[in-house]
């Protein structure tokens, strides 16, 4: 770890200002992600912005047909909350299932989503769901939001401040995990929604993406037999010395049948 | 002194000793020695795999805050390379290419992770800071990571001079005798095989302190080693020719080893080599990036081989070709795995009377490759293990029937091999029987119907196999090149109120010793457990001993500890037949009691060890006071373990992921001191064997980078990877050391691997599949199911 400068402010607003006066300084929420890429010298921050000291950042709540999850929930409380457990029970047994547990007691949705990791898990929900993402400037829905691999719609000093997760008829999220690293190799989050059927897909590409194809299929008909027969191309998909693309292709028709089964 | 409980004795499963201090966080790692005035050591190293080095600035690093000293292979110049500690000879009686091994490189690096330079600064982190500012000009080599691309035509040469980058070209057996043994079968059954490289991966990663007294010129190296006076004797004698009386090795508490810290590995020597420099302690300690590319590997072998049957399956001769990847330089032990602990090994549990191996070792850019959890035999038992499947396979005869036809039957010992080894005993249907029973052998295809309905393949997997440890008879194995003795030395200090210090030369990693070996104590003195301590680890206390591998303590050490037992009881026996007024052959010792023999007249083991040491009433003038005894004990043979693993395992076809559902292992370790303990080893061998078959690998791409460098792409077996195994034992004594143990640390790692690839080869039975290589990934496994699929999309 190289040395930088550490704040702890207890505002968005004082947040902002320091990351927006020195280009150089990261925020840090859950350190799950930074912190290893610290150590690991590959990241050289002129300063760290320690989040966890700010209130507004926190909490998660219902508000009316949406489920607003602030940027600082970690992992561990998404999945054992009981708003999430009843509003969109497919995102509480998500992050029931991100890393291990010490992971999920540290590691944040903010933290997960701005981060953009291709095989995070919270990202296919995001976009599966059609969430919006509220930062402190601006509201930015998730098909803008992310733009490639670790690449958001993030603006350098930008804020991820919460989630607003509009509350789906049916989701489901089914993955198969990397054998080594255990993120997600090829995942599905599957959701009927007010505006439409969605289906997101993770960790097979080098970016979370829509499966339109399977969209189409289960609009017509909602159940796991539908989407069995559309394939996806391996075309652009990810391959390493886990698995080749090829294969990553037939595990997303594999996810999307489990994730519509889970769904019910 | 009260007399013991028979419940601490041989036999019982008493809870490990050193455990409140593990559990409590109490343990002494090397790295938690701090010594006064510490500094700390960063290694630069190669990124390259293959490279000339044509300059080196130090200019800037060395004006960097808080750098105490940078050194280079410029300034170790004169000082010895790593010794390489068995030589190995040609087909042709030539002996091995023996490049040298600098401790730093001299002009050239070969492999990604050579040590380049060495900086000592007041922190960590300066040290790292100083090493980025050094600039080291690299010429890039083309380099070779696999044993088929060195030895191809042109491939650049990783030791200049070492043309084809052969080590040794060896063999074993007879060439005329095993080809006639061929002309006369009725089947030939060939199969060509990787066994894949894999990482250790110890809980701890390596680490070491050098520290140089300058009023007496004695240096300290505390380091993570299985073998404390084996590193003073190569880094002593080979390296630094610093004397034995001047360097003293601790080897505190290890956590894990596995074969990974046996070896004498150049930091050690730096760090040793460097406090004298600056007359300053000098602390190294591996990251888990630099343990993954400086650690030694294990495994990494090509092989082809035929088997010859006759009309009924008996096997007829075996011809094995097996290319050998040693990495970029020989580690301690490397020669003598793909040779002696493998080839020797190929008879296996099997009759068949002629065994040829040629084995070649090729020099790659790659990390070396040295002895791991079973070291050799791993890859002779899963080699023997799948060809005698795939020969079931073929010849049409059941898989458990082809093996009770080819038993070296019970009644046969001592039994010698093609192979050079002896066996002194075994009992090869009744352990096979007894898994069997155990694991359900007779019920299996019920459950791989009901698992089909379930829409997931079942297979199921068998392998019988031997292996060799307790190593070694030091004259047979100094016969065969080994540059060592390898015997083992035990101290019994009994202490004037009766109670216990044991000195050994194994040394613990992990494995009890401080329970397993007290267990001996209690058994033959009669002092309870709680007043035996085993100290293990620091060449200042032990008299002398070669350490911790090939699963010898218990064999080897603990034999040493009975032979000195032996004498403590001649001795006291003398003392009490002196108070006792009686002959000393008519006094009888029996746990803590010396009796004149057929009279109530008796004495206790404290008041003997008293007079020991208080001889106011003692034979003065014939023997000397105090009890305290030493022996070495040399093996007279290697001891075999043997048993049989059986596997269950489940496919989900739509994922190819594998799941073991069912493990059985029946092993023969010998006498079991505690039958916890050596659940607890064979536990841990399985779930490393598992590791192997389905989990792990090391992967270099063309240009020799480690691809599966970190946890994140090298599978590590995790808790939930592993089912629960049950673990038994059938027991036949060795015949040949006085406890009449075998060892049991790493047949777990043995048995294992084939019996789960033989499962997964079963579970696949309908897709043709005749062999799958190691690790049976997901990916792997869906290719073969899918792979029709594809080609038609395509
Ligand atoms: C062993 C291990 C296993 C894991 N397994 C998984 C897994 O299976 N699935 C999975 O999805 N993830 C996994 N992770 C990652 C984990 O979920 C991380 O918590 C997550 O990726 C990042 O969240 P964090 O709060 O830790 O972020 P940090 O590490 O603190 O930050 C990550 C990045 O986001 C930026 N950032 C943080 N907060 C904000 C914000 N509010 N606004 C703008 N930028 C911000 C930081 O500057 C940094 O660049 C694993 C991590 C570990 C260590």
């Amino acid at each position: 770890m190289y040395d930088f400068a550490y704040h702890k402010p207890t505002s968005v607003a004082d947040a902002v200002k320091i990351l927006s006066s020195d280009p150089d300084a990261r925020p840090i929420s859950g350190g799950q992600t930074l912190l290893p890429a610290l150590k690991h010298r590959l990241n050289k921050p002129s300063a760290v912005v320690d989040l966890s000291g700010i209130a507004e950042l926190r909490g998660i709540k219902r508000d009316g047909d949406k489920l607003v999850i602030g940027a600082l929930a970690r992992h561990g409380e998404v999945a054992n909350s009981a708003e999430v457990k009843a509003a969109i029970p497919a995102l509480a047994q998500m992050a029931g299932t991100i890393g291990d547990t010490q992971v999920r007691n540290r590691g944040t949705i903010g933290g997960s989503v701005s981060n953009n990791d291709p095989a995070a898990d919270y990202p296919s929900a995001v976009l599966g769901l059609g969430a919006t993402v509220v930062t402190d400037k601006r509201r930015i829905a998730a098909d803008d939001f992310f733009q490639g691999m670790f690449t958001t719609a993030l603006e350098p000093g930008e804020l991820l401040v919460a989630i607003e997760f509009p509350i789906p008829e049916k989701a489901g999220y089914a993955k198969m995990r990397n054998p080594a690293s255990r993120y997600v190799m090829a995942g599905v989050f599957v959701a009927k929604t007010k505006s439409g059927v969605r289906v997101a897909v993770n960790g097979a590409g080098p970016c979370v993406f829509r499966q339109a194809d399977m969209e189409k299929a289960l609009t017509a008909s909602w159940s796991a037999d539908a989407v069995a027969g559309v394939r996806q191309s391996a075309d652009g998909l990810n391959g390493d010395i886990h698995g080749s693309a090829e294969y990553r292709a037939h595990l997303v028709t594999v996810m999307a049948k489990r994730a519509v089964a889970a769904a019910g | 002194m009260n007399v013991v409980t028979p419940f601490e004795g041989i036999g019982a499963s008493v809870k490990r000793k050193e455990d409140l201090r593990f559990l409590s966080g109490r343990g002494q790692y090397t790295d938690d020695i701090n010594r006064p005035g510490q500094t700390y050591a960063y290694i630069l190293r190669s990124p390259h795999a293959h490279a000339r080095i044509t300059g080196i600035d130090l200019a800037a690093a060395k004006a960097m805050p808080g750098v105490v000293a940078i050194f280079t292979g410029d300034d170790m110049q004169g000082i010895g390379g790593l010794p390489c500690g068995w030589q190995i000879h040609n087909k042709d009686g030539s002996p091995m290419a023996e490049p040298p091994h600098p401790v730093l490189a001299q002009g050239k690096v070969r492999f990604v992770g050579d040590a380049v330079a060495v900086v000592i600064a007041a922190t960590k982190a300066q040290a790292r800071d100083a090493a980025e500012a050094i600039e080291v000009a690299y010429e890039v080599l083309p380099a070779a990571a696999t044993v088929e691309a060195a030895i191809a035509p042109g491939a650049a040469p990783v030791h200049d001079g070492i043309a084809g980058n052969v080590c040794y070209d060896w063999h074993i057996g007879d060439p005329a005798v095993n080809a006639a043994a061929f002309k006369t079968a009725d089947k030939v059954v060939e199969f060509e095989l990787v066994n894949n490289r894999l990482v250790p991966n110890a809980m701890e990663p390596r680490a070491a302190i050098g520290d140089y007294d300058p009023t007496t010129g004695e240096y300290t190296l505390y380091t993570t080693s299985q073998n404390p006076h084996v590193i003073r004797l190569l880094m002593g004698a080979f390296v630094l020719q610093l004397p034995e009386h001047k360097l003293r090795v601790v080897a505190p508490d290890v956590g894990g080893g596995f074969g990974s810290k046996i070896f004498h590995y150049a930091e050690e020597a730096i760090v040793t080599w460097a406090a004298g420099k600056i007359a300053r302690p000098i602390k190294w300690t591996a990251d888990r990036t630099e343990s993954f590319i400086t650690d030694a590997h294990g495994r990494d072998h090509v092989t082809k081989a035929r088997l010859a049957l006759d009309k009924d399956g008996k096997f007829l001769a075996l011809h094995v070709q097996t290319l050998a990847n040693m990495g970029a330089y020989l580690s301690t032990f490397a020669t003598s795995v793909p040779t002696y602990l493998y080839a020797t090994l190929l008879a296996g549990v099997y009759t068949t009377p002629t065994v040829y191996a040629e084995v070649k070792a090729v020099f790659t850019n790659t990390v070396p490759v040295d002895a791991y959890r079973g070291a050799g035999r791993p890859e002779a038992t899963f080699l023997l293990e799948r060809l005698v499947d795939v020969a079931a396979m073929e010849t049409g005869i059941d898989k458990v029937e082809i093996r009770r036809r080819n038993f070296i039957p019970a009644d046969a010992f001592p039994y010698q091999t093609p192979v050079a080894l002896q066996y002194d005993s075994g009992d090869y249907q009744s352990t096979l029987d007894q898994a069997l029973e155990t694991s359900g052998w007779a019920g299996f295809e019920a459950r791989r119907a009901e698992a089909k309905g379930r829409g997931r393949l079942r297979g199921i997997g068998i392998s019988t196999y031997i292996e060799a440890c307790g190593i070694a008879p030091s004259a047979v194995v100094g016969a065969l090149g080994a540059r060592a003795g390898l015997y083992e030395v035990g101290t019994i200090r009994v202490h004037p109120t009766g109670s216990v210090t044991v000195l050994t030369g194994t040394h613990s990693h992990g494995q009890g010793h401080e329970t397993t070996l007290a267990q001996l104590v209690t058994d033959r003195l009669g002092v309870p457990l709680a007043q035996v301590d085993i100290v293990h680890g620091d060449t200042a206390k032990i008299p002398f001993g070669m350490g911790t591998y090939g699963s010898r303590s218990l064999a080897v050490g603990g034999s040493a500890m009975v032979k000195a037992m032996d004498k403590i009881v001649a001795k006291a026996r003398r003392i009490a037949a002196h108070l006792m007024e009686a002959s000393v052959e008519d006094v009888e010792f029996d746990r803590g009691t010396f009796r004149v023999a057929g009279t109530d007249k008796t004495k206790a083991w404290g008041e003997i060890c008293l007079t020991a040491y208080v001889p106011h009433n003692y034979p003065i003038e014939e023997i000397e006071p105090g009890l305290e005894e030493t022996a070495f004990y040399d093996p007279k043979n290697f001891t075999y373990p043997g048993g049989c693993h059986i596997c269950e395992v489940e496919i989900d076809p739509d994922t190819g992921k594998v799941e073991v559902v069912n493990f059985t292992a029946v092993d023969d370790v010998g006498r079991v001191i505690n039958p916890m303990i050596v659940e607890g080893q064979v536990q841990g061998g399985v779930a490393q064997g598992i590791g192997q078959a389905l989990l792990e690998t090391a992967v270099y791409d063309e240009n020799g980078q480690l691809l599966s460098a970190s946890f994140m792409d090298y599978q590590m077996p995790r808790a939930d990877d592993l089912p629960p195994v049950s673990v038994a034992t059938h027991t036949t004594l060795c015949t040949h050391n006085p406890l009449g143990v075998k060892g049991c640390g790493e047949v777990g790692a043995i048995g294992s691997p084939p019996a789960v690839i033989n499962a997964v080869v079963d579970a696949l039975k309908d897709y043709g599949v005749r062999h799958i290589e190691m690790p049976a990934t997901p990916a792997k496994i869906w290719n073969i199911i899918h792979g029709g699929h594809r080609m038609a999309a395509e």
